[in-house]
């Protein structure tokens, strides 16, 4: 996993500001259906200008949470405010908040022109402003010459541009997005990630982006919650998100991850010393965890975070340095992926940069070899 | 190759069994003789005749209103029940009226005919409407059962439409009614033009349940039809029944000319599309 956010960090993030108010404020919130329950008890504050992702599989409740938001859904409990007013026995068609549909859901016996202009007309915008704006917003998603093209006449990639521009032209303050790059190829899907965060930027609506795809979440938002069986299993930046999960599932979930089982032998105000069968060394990371000595944990170790050598490496205490022997090497170009099969019969997964070119690589299959990590690689998990 | 002959054999008897009887009508409607199974030398003068037949005339006439107002009322309420059945969720009973709409499609004619018979004796004695029985009653008897026609069409259309395009409408600020107006139903006019045409030449044929509701003086093209029989048919029948033939076969021809054209438009659309994007 080598993907970095694209936005630049901004000065005081408004979500560790106390002045700042939420625009959108869930509390609470349960959505079931029958017996099944989709959204269970769900809280989360979102900024006026953030982009927010709801990351999680399928069946996980982050597209019924934002149908609850857009109102095609009412809560079963709980209440959702967007900027200070209650919604509840609000209809979809008088919420300040746009969506932006997975089908796109562009209406097939109108033009181009005439989808976008659906919603202003629906306002009661005069003829002349309707046709600057529609202008206006086919120009900035580039779509200028082709308002008069039905949508079948469109490729994907222009089909969801069109769908972007008719939830934007009405200017909301909360777009709510579900799966909006989901039917496009890996290509263009790169590339339209990057639109999609200038064109948030430079109109500075609130984006709440709903997808499965953690490289997606991961490159656009300024913040994820991760859901899991309507449940947020946690609320972070994509940095705080990868490099310190709390909970298995979160670890697990986005990008890649070893799992390491072993028992608290030594508790500090500085560090941790855990011993693991599974590692076959004693775990030593420089933060304190909130667990008694003795207590069972996991800890996680990104499979970037860990060294290969031939050679051990060199004034080693025997702490996060194990050995074991290359069984598989899977070469993506960028860099390879080994997986080690260490004397305890765990596989670790290692990911390394090709520096050198394949052909002259040093490490192959069946090698034995040292796999050694820094004290601030690993994070400690309860959950 | 001789499995091909097998199968050029089977599809030459096919269609003879479908068509030989129909070219059989037309041919004899040019016949010279009375007797309509006599061949006595080739005549259009049947067609002269039916022209000045007022009775045969003003029952295809008859037969032609009462078909398109039933064919109307039926899209109307037929879109209405499919729509209810279709869009509003689950609520109490709906499996129950899924199965009754389509019960008057498996009902046998005449016991429809019978008990909306009945229907209109009762209610000419309780609230003096319908006053007899004629058009009126012929119209209502015919989109009862053309409806439930409609309501199965329309229903599996809508079942088959993103819904997602009536939400999008609504999140853009428009109101349900005008969703209905504004993008159901534009989205949904063929199968509405589509049900509306099977209305109209269900009801066109109908002779049963026709039968049971007319009075007299109301009399429908295919009682006249069925009817005369009886004395005998008359060349003319063979006349009117070509001439209808013919006005069908043409209606069907354009359609499917202009239903190709626009496969064809699409197609070539969706090819720039690809290309263009």
């Amino acid at each position: 996993m080598a993907v970095q956010p694209i936005r630049k960090p901004t000065r005081l993030e408004p979500w560790q500001d106390p002045g700042q108010k939420p625009y959108v404020r869930i509390e609470k919130v349960t959505k079931t259906f029958g017996d099944f329950v989709a959204v269970d008890e769900v809280s989360l504050s979102i900024y006026r200008g953030e982009f927010f992702a709801l990351l999680g599989g399928s069946g996980s409740g982050k597209t019924t949470l934002l149908r609850m938001l857009a109102g095609f859904e009412t809560p079963t409990e709980g209440k959702i405010f967007i900027d200070g007013v209650d919604m509840a026995g609000i209809p979809p068609y008088e919420r300040p908040v746009n969506m932006m549909f997975q089908s796109y859901a562009l209406f097939p016996h109108m033009s181009v022109e005439q989808n976008v202009a659906f919603g202003l007309k629906q306002d009661g915008v005069g003829k002349a402003e309707i046709k600057e704006r529609v202008g206006a917003i086919l120009d900035l998603v580039q779509l200028g010459q082709f308002g008069k093209r039905k949508p079948h006449q469109l490729s994907g990639g222009q089909r969801q541009r069109v769908a972007l521009a008719r939830s934007l032209v009405k200017r909301p303050k909360l777009l709510l997005l579900d799966e909006p790059l989901g039917a496009l190829d890996k290509r263009l899907r790169e590339r339209t990630q990057f639109e999609l965060v200038n064109i948030q930027e430079k109109l500075g609506v609130t984006f709440i982006v709903v997808t499965h795809d953690q490289e997606e979440a991961m490159t656009m938002s300024s913040r994820i919650a991760v859901m899991n069986h309507g449940v947020i299993a946690q609320t972070g930046t994509p940095t705080e998100i990868y490099e310190y999960p709390q909970s298995r599932f979160v670890a697990e979930f986005i990008g890649s991850v070893n799992m390491f089982e072993g028992r608290v032998v030594e508790d500090q105000a500085d560090h941790v010393l855990i011993r693991s069968e599974d590692a076959g060394c004693d775990l030593y990371i420089n933060h304190a965890v909130a667990v008694p000595a003795g207590a069972t944990v996991g800890v996680a170790v990104r499979p970037e975070k860990i060294a290969l050598s031939k050679e051990p490496p060199a004034n080693s205490d025997g702490r996060n340095v194990t050995s074991g022997i290359v069984r598989e090497i899977a070469y993506l170009g960028d860099v390879s992926i080994y997986l080690v099969e260490l004397k305890t019969g765990k596989t670790v997964r290692v990911t390394a940069p090709n520096v050198v070119r394949r052909t002259e690589m040093p490490i192959t299959w069946d090698d034995e070899v040292h796999l050694s990590w820094r004290p601030f690689a690993g994070v400690v998990l309860t959950q | 190759m001789k499995q091909m002959g097998k199968l050029a054999w089977a599809l030459w008897f096919g269609y003879a069994f479908l068509y030989v009887p129909i070219a059989l009508l037309i041919f004899y409607s040019f016949n010279e003789s009375r007797l309509v199974t006599v061949w006595g030398g080739f005549s259009t003068k049947w067609y002269a005749e039916l022209l000045q037949n007022d009775q045969l005339l003003g029952a295809a006439w008859l037969s032609l209103k009462v078909a398109a107002m039933s064919a109307t009322a039926s899209v109307v309420l037929g879109t209405v029940a499919g729509l209810a059945l279709a869009r509003f969720g689950r609520f109490r009973g709906r499996t129950l009226f899924g199965g009754m709409i389509t019960a008057p499609l498996v009902m046998p004619e005449v016991i429809t005919g019978l008990s909306l018979l009945l229907l209109f004796v009762a209610l000419e004695q309780a609230i003096g409407w319908p006053d007899g029985r004629g058009m009126t009653t012929i119209t209502i008897a015919h989109t009862t059962f053309t409806m439930a026609y409609v309501a199965v069409i329309i229903q599996s259309r809508l079942v088959s439409l993103d819904e997602s395009l009536e939400e999008a409408a609504m999140d853009l600020g428009a109101r349900p009614a005008k969703v209905f107006f504004v993008i159901t139903l534009p989205i949904i006019a063929p199968a509405i033009v589509s049900g509306w045409l099977l209305a109209f030449t269900l009801s066109l044929d109908d002779v049963v349940v026709a039968s049971f509701v007319s009075g007299p003086g109301s009399t429908t093209l295919p009682m006249v039809i069925f009817s005369s029989v009886k004395f005998g048919i008359s060349p003319q029948i063979n006349a009117l029944a070509t001439l209808m033939m013919v006005v069908v076969a043409t209606g069907i021809f354009i359609a499917s000319l202009v239903m190709a054209r626009q496969e064809r438009q699409r197609k070539r659309d969706e090819q720039m599309a690809v290309q263009g994007g």
